[in-house]
């Protein structure tokens, strides 16, 4: 019988086991394995898995065999008498060799998928993902594309403190504003990096978990077997919101893929700033006109939308902050004060703090949240910060 | 080994000494924290802190060498003291241990990869090379040479295992005078180290631009060399005492075993030191 | 050796002079130099912090129940998550087995005392500031620290003054822990009672000689990892920062260089316990004592080799990857060592199951298989995609909750009727093993399934799929949990009561303190050496 062959009986048995034991909650998810691997990696990966857990079910049930008989067997209530012998080195080297040998079974394989793995030459395509303090950035780094990728998860599903939260999606905290988009077949090579603090890109079944450091690049790669959405989270904790960084690969044909790179390029044209992010996507597409005035009621609905994305996880939507660790802005010294301290101060974030730099955000998204944070809930500036400012702001 | 003397072995009676020295650790602690975060009255309570540590170190110090004096170690006694001396310095070399591991790792591999062609990407400029203050920081400032104060250093701290060994060889031979004189001069030589490390460091923050701030350079040169320091302190201190209760003829040529304990402590403060010449300064 | 009146009567009747009049009150425990007396304080402040640790553990577990925020904001979450293992860890594991140590060590040698008393004492009275320190940082500004408990920079850099609370405890411990264990080697080596030669120490006294070695070889190390946490905090520099030419991932090498070894710390003293208790229970001597020592002695050496295997993710070369890799399985030989001569020892026994027992077998089973999830994670593929999941949560409980804290309640079951000179009610002990071995089964079972599904750990809300078995782990957590309060019930009984015990409870056990010294164990040991054949 091949191991493969034997693998799936066990493994049938197993579900079987687990779907008797769910069966009273008929939609429940009683899943016991490692999801359907969507690469390569992430096949050798699930083969290796249950090789190992098939030799470690062999073992276990044959020492353990032996002990529960022994347990029976040599009971002092079923009259037996203690035997004296203390020692038997054949035995003792037959169980040292044993395991040595299996070990090296083991090792075998492991090692061919790990030299693979560690293989990131001649990549179809490179992109460069950035972590950071709660979401992804995807830098297209050869077709000039530029994705920032957060939680779409309404907070009203999550927060469920005073009242019962909203129902929640089916895809709930694994949904983000834009999905990676990558070609299916193409060899994709990641650059993982971060901008503040360790996270960890995870998609497992991509076969992919990199931590992304800051200040370094470390790469990694994957080749999505077939079109089709796979979903991974933040494998590091960052932070706060370690538990709300999601990441979604959408892997398309080739072709479709072509499209819809055309498609970005046209929205963002080569070396402006990330794109939008939630809910954002009404703002026009045309490229950005630096020298545009705003006026402050488009500055407050675009900046409520800004900041909901990126600052309402610490500052949270009230304004009101989480005290100490994060700051109100509602009535907060800064944000009432001179403008030129504010704009330098989203633009550098403070160093040694949660509070980071925002400079990856458009002059305009720039702009726009920070006239917003300085004319709502209680601040009353009456300020229109133009982009202009932001940009002449930026050294 | 094994010949236990129940019988014969000193075993402590209850003490208060601990407990105010564990005492005296938390406020020290709770008053580190509050300097650490410029939370008012934080000098105050370390200070507080510290004086109880000195307080219960006179004490407990104090009652161990009345033991010893009073007779009450055996061999068997000396015998656990040279063990557990053995292994607090094991734990000492531990100790640096890891902050040689981080100069190791930041020049054989951070610095490596960060001037790699990925990390372009991140640091365009950069050009890997040691010394470093790493890719951000400005880079201008000079490490120190190796050729100067440094090995002068490197020879006083020799000559002082030297002298510490005579002082010991003496005090083996009932050479009371020989044994002061070379404790004398191994605490000179000690002071001496610590007077030149201090020119240095000033000569190093306002000369060389190199501070605890100067990038990983800065942060493993002042941090083995600073830890260094403060052993060579501590262990100056404890010759220094060693020395009074020479001169008050605490030891004999066959019991001392206080004495042997500082000369361990004081050639591994040297074997350190060695190390960083080497490391540090040197390649 | 069978079961022999103690040689020396050492009787509460013989008076000594040597440790002058006991002190008694609060000042007795205060002040003590007496390793029993410090032996109990270590155990019953591992208690209070094991329920600490616990508690905090309930609270996540009752956050998890089900998908949303309920209870606790996320950050509060992280605290919790990071307190809960440095203090199960460091509060509750640790001084376990450090006051097992002192009970028994001179007890076992035929000494009369640890080598050093008085530094005995402060050794414990350094883990009550550094758990003040540790348990103080959720009242301070910006609440206790919330990285996890290995405290990785920068995220730890960004958090506030609980950090350093944190770290100045962790230098504390370590302190503490150095202390301890310079006492233990010096007494194991230097006290022992003539005739008592290495090779014929029981195996407890083994396993700690070998852990207390880990112990000053790893602590240093953390300090010296910590200290450079505290600089890069607040002094200015760049260990663990890129921009200075520093690099996270050099604080992750510091920090499971300690890390490792550390947790063969906590289990190698568990091994020791296990090997008394398994031979008692059999009627039959300890099969292969000497492989027994060498497979521990092997384990402590590759300990040191292999602290890589939890950094698989940070983007290692492959040569670095496949070392941890290789170093990582081989640990699986020496332990395979050691289960199958308990087996072994079993083998042919004549058997019975009272309480230490059944700890001890639970231990057997249940360790074992998070041995081999362990081997499952260091096939580095494979912890790709398990890595910071709920598999390797499910890992580190096998191994520490049914692996450590069970064989300290066999031991604890085990020794009670030395120490306190009563027995333990058998059919609540029973009762307690029982219940442990379900709730705790089916609280980190199912966690093997959400790490393969695909769950990270540290977070406080997790998607729909993760759904039913969190329900279950939750539910198994606090049956686990609440029929600890019956272990808590049980030793109190136990010394209340007065069921006195016999001189030898256990028919099977044959180490100096069943018999050569009487039940209860006098408040000096021996007096004069026990002579050993
Ligand atoms: C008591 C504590 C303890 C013990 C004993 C172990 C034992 C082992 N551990 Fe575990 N481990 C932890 C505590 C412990 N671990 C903790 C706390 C973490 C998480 C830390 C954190 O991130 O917070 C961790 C994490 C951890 C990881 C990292 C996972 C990740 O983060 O991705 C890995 C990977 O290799 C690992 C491996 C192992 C191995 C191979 C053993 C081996 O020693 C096991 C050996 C035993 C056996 C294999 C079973 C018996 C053997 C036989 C019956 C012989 C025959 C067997 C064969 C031939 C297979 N452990
Ligand atoms: C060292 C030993 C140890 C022990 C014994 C335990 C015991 C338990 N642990 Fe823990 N655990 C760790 C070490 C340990 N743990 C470590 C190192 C981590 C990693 C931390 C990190 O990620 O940084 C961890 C993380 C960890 C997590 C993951 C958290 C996360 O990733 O966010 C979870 C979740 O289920 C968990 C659960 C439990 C439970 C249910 C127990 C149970 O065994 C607890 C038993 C419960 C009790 C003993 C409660 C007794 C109290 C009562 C009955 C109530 C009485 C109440 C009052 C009087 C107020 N632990
Ligand atoms: C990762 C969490 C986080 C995010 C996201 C975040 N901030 Fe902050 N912010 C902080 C912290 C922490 C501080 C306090 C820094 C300090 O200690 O002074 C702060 C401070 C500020 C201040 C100064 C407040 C004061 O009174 O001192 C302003 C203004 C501010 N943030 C605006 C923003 C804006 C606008 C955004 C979104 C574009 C944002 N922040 C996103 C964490 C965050
Ligand atoms: Cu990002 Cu966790
Ligand atoms: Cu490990």
């Amino acid at each position: 019988m091949g191991t493969d062959m034997l693998r799936n009986h066990l493994r049938n048995a197993v579900l079987a086991a687990a779907a008797l034991a769910g069966s009273a909650t008929a939609h429940a998810a009683y899943d016991v394995d490692i999801l359907p691997p969507g690469s390569p990696i992430a096949r050798q990966i699930y083969d290796l898995h249950w090789a190992i857990i098939w030799v470690c079910v062999g073992i276990f049930v044959v020492v353990f065999g032996a002990m529960f008989y022994s347990v029976f067997k040599h009971r002092k209530a079923a009259g037996a008498k203690a035997a004296h012998f203390h020692e038997n080195t054949t035995v003792e080297v037959i169980w040292t060799v044993i395991p040595f040998v299996i070990l090296i079974g083991m090792a075998y394989p492991a090692t061919r998928t790990v030299l693979e793995m560690k293989d990131t030459s001649n990549p179809d395509l490179t992109i460069k993902v950035t972590a950071f303090q709660w979401a992804w950035q995807y830098d297209y780094l050869q077709d000039g594309v530029k994705l920032t990728s957060f939680l779409a998860t309404p907070r009203a599903q999550i927060e469920e403190w005073e009242r019962q939260g909203e129902k929640k999606n089916p895809d709930y905290l694994l949904e983000v504003t834009q999905p990676l988009v990558v070609p299916a077949g193409k060899k994709v090579r990641l650059l993982v990096t971060s901008n503040d603090v360790i996270h960890g890109w995870y998609v497992p079944q991509l076969g992919v978990n990199q931590y992304g450091i800051p200040g370094f690049v470390k790469d990694t790669w994957f080749k999505a077997d077939r079109p089709g959405t796979y979903r991974g989270q933040c494998s590091q904790i960052c932070g706060k919101e370690h538990g709300y960084m999601p990441i979604v690969v959408v892997a398309k044909a080739p072709d479709e893929y072509a499209a819809w790179v055309k498609d970005q390029q046209a929205k963002s044209p080569v070396h402006t700033a990330a794109a939008a992010p939630a809910g954002a996507a009404a703002a026009p597409a045309a490229a950005e006109d630096p020298n545009r005035k705003w006026t402050l009621d488009e500055l407050k609905a675009k900046g409520g939308e800004v900041y909901a994305a990126n600052c309402a996880a610490c500052h949270q939507p009230t304004g009101k902050g989480l005290p100490p660790a994060f700051p109100p802005l509602d009535g907060s010294k800064v944000v009432n004060g001179p403008k030129a301290a504010q704009i330098a101060l989203e633009l550098s974030g403070k160093p040694g703090t949660a509070m980071a730099s925002f400079a990856r955000l458009s002059d305009s998204e720039l702009a726009a949240v920070i006239t917003y944070t300085r004319n709502h809930w209680g601040n009353k500036t009456g300020e229109a910060i133009q982009p202009a400012e932001v940009k002449a702001a930026r050294k | 080994m094994g010949n236990a003397q129940p019988g014969g072995y000193y075993y402590a009676p209850p003490s208060h000494w601990p407990i105010v020295g564990s005492t005296a650790l938390l406020i020290m602690a709770s008053g580190g924290v509050m300097l650490m975060n410029s939370i008012d009255g934080g000098g105050p309570v370390f200070g507080v802190g510290v004086a109880i540590l000195v307080f219960m170190l006179f004490g407990w110090f104090g009652t161990v060498i009345r033991e010893s004096q009073g007779g009450l170690f055996n061999k068997q006694v000396d015998l656990s003291f040279r063990w557990s001396m053995s292994w607090f310095i094991f734990s000492e070399v531990m100790f640096f241990a890891a902050f040689f591991g981080a100069l190791f790792y930041a020049r054989v591999y951070s610095l490596p990869w960060l001037g790699d062609a990925d990390n372009k990407l991140l640091w365009p400029e950069f050009r890997a090379q040691w010394p470093s203050a790493g890719p951000y920081l400005p880079p201008q400032f000079s490490p120190m040479h190796a050729w100067g104060i440094p090995a002068l250093n490197t020879f006083l701290l020799l000559s002082s295992g030297v002298t510490v060994t005579y002082a010991h060889w003496a005090l083996k031979m009932g050479n009371r005078k020989g044994l002061i004189l070379g404790l004398l001069a191994t605490v000179a030589l000690g002071f001496t180290f610590l007077g030149f490390q201090i020119y240095e460091y000033v000569h190093a923050y306002h000369e060389l631009n190199l501070k605890l701030t100067t990038g990983v350079f800065g942060s493993t040169f002042f941090m083995l060399t600073g830890f260094h320091g403060f052993h060579v302190t501590l262990g100056a201190v404890m010759l220094t005492v060693i020395l009074l209760r020479s001169i008050k003829g605490h030891f004999t040529a066959d019991h001392h075993f206080a004495f042997e304990a500082v000369a361990w402590y004081w050639h591994f403060v040297d074997v350190v030191w060695l190390l960083l010449f080497v490391f540090v300064y040197w390649v | 050796m069978s079961a022999a009146a103690p040689a020396h009567d050492h009787g509460h009747g013989h008076h000594d002079d040597h440790a002058h009049a006991h002190p008694t009150g609060l000042k007795r425990w205060l002040f003590t130099t007496n390793h029993k007396d410090i032996g109990t304080l270590y155990l019953w402040f591992s208690l209070a912090m094991f329920f600490m640790g616990g508690t905090m553990a309930l609270l996540i577990r009752a956050e998890l129940f089900k998908p949303g925020l309920q209870f606790l904001n996320p950050e509060f979450f992280n605290s919790l998550t990071t307190v809960h293992g440095l203090v199960m860890v460091f509060g509750a594991i640790m001084p376990a087995w450090v006051g097992f140590a002192n009970w028994l060590i001179p007890m076992q040698i035929g000494a009369a005392d640890m080598a050093f008393p008085r530094m005995n004492n402060w050794s414990f009275y350094l883990v009550v500031p550094a758990a003040i320190l540790l348990v103080a940082s959720f009242f301070v500004p910006g609440g206790a620290a919330a990285s996890g408990w290995t405290l990785y920079p920068p995220l730890i850099i960004q958090q506030g003054i609980a950090v350093d609370m944190t770290i100045l405890a962790v230098h504390i411990l370590g302190a503490s822990s150095i202390m301890g264990s310079i006492n233990i080697i010096t007494t194991i080596l230097n006290l022992r009672a003539p005739g008592m030669t290495l090779m014929k120490m029981p195996l407890f006294v083994w396993t700690w000689l070998i852990t207390a070695y880990l112990l000053i070889a790893v602590m240093p190390v953390l300090a010296g990892a910590v200290t450079m946490l505290l600089t890069d905090r607040h002094f200015g520099t760049s260990f663990f920062n890129a921009a200075g030419g520093g690099d996270p991932t050099m604080f992750m090498h510091i920090f499971w260089f300690f890390g490792h070894p550390e947790v063969y710390i906590m289990i190698l003293p568990a091994f020791g316990v296990v090997s008394a208790i398994i031979p008692a229970f059999a009627r039959k001597p300890l099969f292969g004592y000497a492989s027994m020592v060498y497979a521990t002695a092997s384990i402590a050496i590759l300990s040191f080799i292999v602290w890589g295997h939890h950094m698989f993710t940070v983007g290692m070369p492959a040569a670095g990857n496949l070392f941890f890799m290789y170093a990582t399985m081989l640990i699986a030989v020496p332990t395979g060592v050691k289960i199958f001569n308990w087996i072994a020892t079993m083998w042919k026994g004549s058997m019975t199951f009272e309480t230490p027992m059944l700890f001890s077998i639970g231990f057997l089973c249940l360790f074992t298989i998070g041995g081999f999830s362990g081997l499952v994670l260091a096939i580095t593929p494979v912890d790709i995609t398990l890595h910071n999941t709920y598999y390797v949560v499910a890992h580190f409980h096998y191994v520490l909750v049914s692996g450590a804290l069970f064989s300290i309640f066999a031991g604890v079951y085990f020794w009670l009727p030395k120490w306190t000179g009563n027995m333990y009610n058998e059919k609540l002990g029973k009762l307690h093993f029982w219940l442990s071995v379900i709730g705790f089964n089916l609280a980190f079972f199912p966690q093997h399934f959400l790490g393969l599904a695909g769950m990270p750990r540290r977070i406080p809300d997790y998607a729909l799929q993760f759904a039913e078995w969190n329900m279950w782990s939750s539910i198994g957590a606090f049956i686990f949990g609440f029929s600890q309060l019956l272990f808590l019930y049980n030793v109190i009984e136990c010394i209340r009561s007065n069921r006195k015990s016999e001189q030898m409870p256990w028919e099977g056990a044959d180490s100096l303190e069943w018999t050569h010294l009487p039940t209860p164990a006098p408040y000096h040991t021996f007096e004069t050496a026990p002579v050993i054949k």
